[in-house]
């Protein structure tokens, strides 16, 4: 079923911008529809048990910015959740960031929305928002806003990786907010007014943009292609498994004594990861397929069978196992990880060109897992020492945060923290 | 950079085989005389002709069956291996393409990949297609196989005893002398380094960049040395003791000695090896060297650059009489590229050898890129080509 759109213009049409109230039917229907629907709604609800963004089918864009909070002020930052919450359920619903509008206020005053938005519909914004270990404590170690003592155990810095040449202006973070959307604008939009609601209280520190989604987080969508030409991501916990979600994504409220705030929250890591690609694409096509452990056509195992079979590790072939020891479907694949599984959430990136006319581009790597100590690192450390892969990698930006659960209603996004 | 296919230590292959591509992407051609389907199942082998006019044949391999399967196209003998495709995965497919002169030939498939396969006669009819048979194939591998093992039994050789003088030195605090002799003597190195990088942690142990090196895990080798002898890119960087100059000195002039011993044992190469070397020495250029992120504190990365050039090209000239057979324009444009690219190097050579990268200017840093990339591409088919039989 193909629903309306829900325009932006529609909802400011007689000055009313509350959400839902001139969207008319559409966007109410939307709002009430459960995140983890299939079906494609245009808007998503910001509120539920779990933040949306995360089971969400993945969107095609991705606007993603960590920010550091420049104030010491606690009251401050809780005023910012609060105002961010606030233009988030706004904006997801297809609405202005303020309160009044791009062009429905005071003449005299800038406008509470910058505008770019006008005329487009929700295109099914998500933003999510998660705490960096800086935001509990200073790099001295000091409590910065009096929850030093409610820091996850799991929530430490990343340790140094092999082939990690971090470049620290890209990496960490106090608060990071994913904004994803099938519409560019809309979701670069979205981190543009949160970044001005929150000046004073936080500065962005990096943000990074990316097309093109390289996972499927539902079983409706087809396995995108990542820039190495391969489909990406097959074994990913997908919206439709339950159970799977509750062992591998979300924290639960034993997890962690110090943390109950996090319960139905997540990790997640993100990586950008630029790719050798002028290097890669010389490889021959059987070497490529090695790499990686699957033809490039429809993504098979290299042992058989068709995207979704599952690879058969001990099959032997000419010169060793059929799928090389060293192929990252191996090296990553959870049969071979004590059985872990990620929500990978991941976008290809193009920053344009380097100064010697490579192309810098690459995977910006978005994981959601329960437990980066026991989900992500093990698996990067494999991966780093015995991935065929790592040849054509190189990570250049790193961050880890919480994303605590979703807010209920009246709240703001991760309000048990401050409690 | 490891390279996936440079094989040391396994016998000389008579029949290199074709790299097998397994993808469906092309649709068989049913209409085609030359154009053959074949499908490989537990107990069968169903070929779709049993003859076909000389000149190039396509056979389009789909495994039916649950085992692994290979496709064979053998001469009249039974032995003598004309073609194969390799490790095709249940449902998938692969295809084998090969120039086949008139003459009786067996095909088989052979699921499991044991045993003889499954055999049927396969007969291939005089047409006005020409075939090339290159009859001393065979004398040109041997030759350079045998080339490429000298040159670098005597790289390693040349490695040890310059490593030897450089540890010697570098105990001894002589530190301007070590300096003067560590670019020179790991040119030895940059050479050959993807053999090298075939004898498992004999490279990382040796070579590893500290960027690249596992939280808790030791930095050894050439560039934990480089670091100490040029610490002024370190911040806050503490020298090291003697005891502790002993210690990583001594360990790069065990491994290296291991390296050298290996080399001067049983070793032989393979023909796509030795091609794949060389396109690897260039990746290593396009990567590490062109980039300033090799020779990280001592900044002579354009020695290491011109090693590596000069591993390749002694690779691609080895193999050179061989692609002449198969692809003269190839050849061509490669010794050409070649050439241009050490005419960019021959600018920047100096007294005490080349000019330090962090001197180079961005044009000129450009510039090499370009060049290095107008080589590595046409160099990244060298290995397919002379493997080809089409």
């Amino acid at each position: 079923m193909k629903q309306p759109i829900v325009s932006r213009r529609t909802l400011f049409t007689g000055g009313a911008a509350v959400v839902g109230v001139a969207g008319g039917l559409a966007a109410a229907q939307a709002l009430e529809t459960d995140t983890s629907q299939t079906a494609g709604p245009h808007a998503y609800a910001l509120r539920g048990a779990h933040q949306p963004g995360i089971t969400t089918p993945a969107q095609d864009r991705l606007h993603f910015a960590a920010f550091d909070v420049v104030t010491d002020d606690r009251d401050a930052l809780i005023a910012l959740l609060t105002a961010w919450t606030e233009a988030a359920e706004r904006m997801m619903a297809g609405g202005s960031a303020g309160p009044v509008g791009p062009t429905e206020g005071d003449t005299d005053l800038p406008p509470d929305d910058t505008g770019e938005a006008i005329g487009l519909p929700p295109s099914k914004l998500t933003l999510t928002f998660g705490f960096g270990p800086t935001l509990f404590r200073d790099a001295k170690g000091k409590d910065r806003f009096g929850i030093a003592d409610q820091q996850p155990a799991s929530l430490e810095p990343l340790p140094h990786f092999p082939a990690d040449a971090l470049d620290p202006e890209r990496s960490g973070g106090d608060l990071c907010v994913q904004a994803c959307a099938d519409d560019p604008q809309v979701a670069v939009h979205a981190i543009r007014n949160l970044a001005r609601i929150g000046f004073g209280t936080v500065s962005v520190r990096w943000s990074q943009l990316g097309f093109g989604r390289t996972s499927s987080t539902s079983t409706s969508q087809e396995t995108p292609r990542n820039l190495f030409g391969f489909k990406d991501g097959t074994a990913n916990v997908k919206a439709e498994e339950a159970k799977a979600l509750d062992e591998h994504i979300w924290v639960s409220d034993t997890d962690d004594a110090k943390s109950g705030w996090l319960a139905g929250g997540s990790y997640l890591v993100a990586r950008r990861i630029n790719m050798r690609i002028e290097t890669w694409d010389r490889q021959s096509l059987g070497d490529q397929q090695m790499f990686i452990g699957r033809t490039k056509e429809s993504g098979a195992p290299l042992s058989g069978g068709e995207e979704f079979s599952d690879p058969d590790f001990k099959m032997p072939g000419r010169g060793g196992p059929i799928i090389p020891v060293d192929a990252h479907v191996r090296v990553v694949h959870p049969e071979q990880n004590d059985g872990v599984r990620m929500l990978r959430r991941g976008y290809n990136f193009v920053d344009g060109s380097d100064a010697l006319g490579g192309l810098n581009a690459g995977l910006f790597f978005i994981a959601y897992v329960r437990d980066p100590a026991t989900q992500f690192i093990p698996m990067q450390t494999r991966m780093a020492q015995s991935d065929a892969l790592m040849e054509y990698l190189k990570f250049t930006g790193s961050a880890l945060f919480a994303v605590p659960p979703g807010a209920g209603k009246g709240e703001y996004v991760g309000q048990a923290l401050f409690a | 950079m490891r390279n996936r296919r440079l094989a040391v230590l396994v016998p000389l292959l008579v029949a290199a085989p074709l790299v097998a591509s397994c993808t469906e992407n092309t649709e068989p051609d049913e209409g085609n005389p030359r154009s053959i389907q074949v499908v490989s199942t537990e107990d069968g082998c169903d070929v779709s002709k049993v003859e076909a006019p000389a000149g190039t044949l396509t056979f389009d391999v789909t495994n039916a069956g649950k085992q692994v399967t290979e496709f064979y196209l053998l001469a009249e003998d039974g032995l003598r291996i004309i073609g194969e495709v390799e490790n095709i995965g249940e449902n998938l497919d692969s295809r084998l393409t090969v120039q086949v002169p008139e003459g009786k030939y067996v095909t088989a498939c052979k699921p499991g990949m044991k045993g003889d396969g499954i055999r049927s006669d396969f007969a291939v009819t005089a047409s006005d297609e020409k075939v090339e048979v290159t009859e001393d194939e065979q004398a040109l591998v041997d030759t350079a196989n045998a080339n490429y093992l000298a040159y670098v039994q005597d790289q390693t050789d040349q490695l040890l005893t310059k490593t030897t003088q450089f540890v010697n030195l570098y105990k001894a605090g002589k530190d301007d002398e070590a300096r003067a002799l560590y670019a020179d003597a790991r040119v030895h190195w940059e050479r050959i380094e993807p053999v090298a990088e075939s004898f498992g942690d004999l490279d990382p142990k040796m070579d590893l960049r500290e960027a690249d090196v596992a939280e808790g895990d030791d930095f050894t080798g050439w560039h934990r040395i480089e670091k100490d002898l040029w610490p002024a890119r370190a911040e806050g960087y503490k020298a090291m003791t003697p005891k502790q100059r002993a210690f990583y000195a001594d360990d790069l002039l065990k491994n290296t000695k291991t390296l050298d011993t290996k080399v001067d044992g049983d070793l032989s190469f393979t023909i796509d090896g030795i091609a794949n070397g060389a396109t690897g020495l260039l990746e290593e250029v396009a990567e590490g060297k062109v980039t300033g992120e090799e020779e990280f504190w001592s900044r002579t990365d354009l020695w290491d650059f011109q090693a590596n050039v000069d591993g390749a090209r002694v690779a691609f000239e080895g193999v050179k009489p061989l692609l002449e057979t198969k692809d003269a324009a190839l050849s061509k444009t490669l010794t050409d590229r070649f050439a241009a690219l050490q005419k960019l190097l021959d600018a920047q050579r100096t007294d005490s050898g080349f000019t330090y990268y962090n001197e180079l200017t961005q044009p000129e840093i450009k510039a090499l890129k370009v060049a290095v990339e107008a080589l590595a591409e046409p160099l990244s088919k060298l290995t397919g080509t002379i493997l080809s039989r089409s």
